[in-house]
């Protein structure tokens, strides 16, 4: 079922430092309200776009990426699309990266496992040398 | 008799200031707004030293004020709670929002071995009962 854009322009938020993690919370809270989401579904959304923006700082190549938010529509439904997408190293084993408690980097492994549960929708795309990129997709109810 | 004591935690150069507040012999932080990671894991160092300093018989976490708490902020919550727990002083954790604790569990984050109240008065009493089953254990 195709996602097509419900609005011609999309928000975009570099992520290279801890304060780009509030501002990625703030925009994707934003983004949700404006979408109708109820308050459970922005929660989710917004913790899940906390996580994934937390693995570029983590994990990307000099610890910056991008996320851009907008909103879309499939059929009669609308919703919020979030993509996360860095420059590398890539994510050397996706299935393992997919289950939960698995980690490279010491921590609970939670973050990709955790955030595919809080969304309707979740791809993830690592291409080595050309980085990773996640998309998030939260639906209105 | 209550007396209050307010020590600030925040970050100076954001102008941010966590106050931890004494109630008795009791410390209360309230965690609100949106919290960067430089300033949660400042709050967990200053309340597990005030803990040490006050010789606090128990420390209630408010986190009503929080909108969202992902895995990072929740480890550091755990973390603190364990810390202080250390101490010998109870802690417990009051007021998660109904769609952050939705959200927690879905993330799969373990926060079941906490103590945790509705809100700040029930947790008072948690707090309270918590003290005498330490008192009776000895």
């Amino acid at each position: 079922m195709a996602i097509e854009l419900a609005e011609p322009t999309a928000v975009v938020v570099a992520v290279a430092s801890e304060a780009d993690l509030v501002h990625a919370r703030q925009t994707l809270r934003a983004e949700a309200v404006r979408a109708g989401l109820g308050l459970v579904d922005q929660t989710k959304l917004i913790t899940a776009g906390s996580e994934l923006a937390r693995n570029i700082l983590t994990y990307a190549t000099g610890s910056r990426g991008e996320l851009r938010v907008e909103q879309v529509r499939s059929r009669e439904r609308v919703g919020v699309r979030a993509t996360f997408s860095d420059e590398g190293p890539g994510i050397e084993d996706l299935d393992a990266a997919m289950t939960d408690g698995f980690s490279t980097s010491g921590s609970l492994g939670l973050g990709l496992p955790g955030s595919k549960r809080l969304v309707d929708e979740m791809t993830v795309s690592s291409a080595g040398a050309s980085g990773t990129t996640v998309v998030i997709v939260k639906w209105r109810r | 008799m209550s007396h209050f004591d307010r020590v600030p935690a925040g970050s100076p150069g954001t102008g941010e200031i966590i106050p931890i507040m004494r109630i008795g012999d009791t410390l209360l932080v309230a965690l609100q707004g949106e919290l960067d990671d430089t300033t949660v894991v400042r709050i967990e160092e200053q309340l597990t030293m005030e803990v040490a300093r006050t010789h606090a018989k128990g420390t209630l976490i408010d986190v009503s004020g929080l909108g969202v708490v992902d895995s990072f902020i929740a480890r550091v919550i755990a973390r603190v709670v364990a810390m202080v727990r250390l101490l010998g002083s109870p802690a417990v954790v009051v007021g998660i929002q109904p769609a952050v604790a939705v959200t927690l569990v879905e993330l799969g984050v373990p926060m079941g071995h906490l103590d945790t109240a509705l809100n700040a008065e029930q947790g008072m009493a948690l707090l309270r009962r918590l003290r005498a089953d330490g008192n009776r254990a000895r």
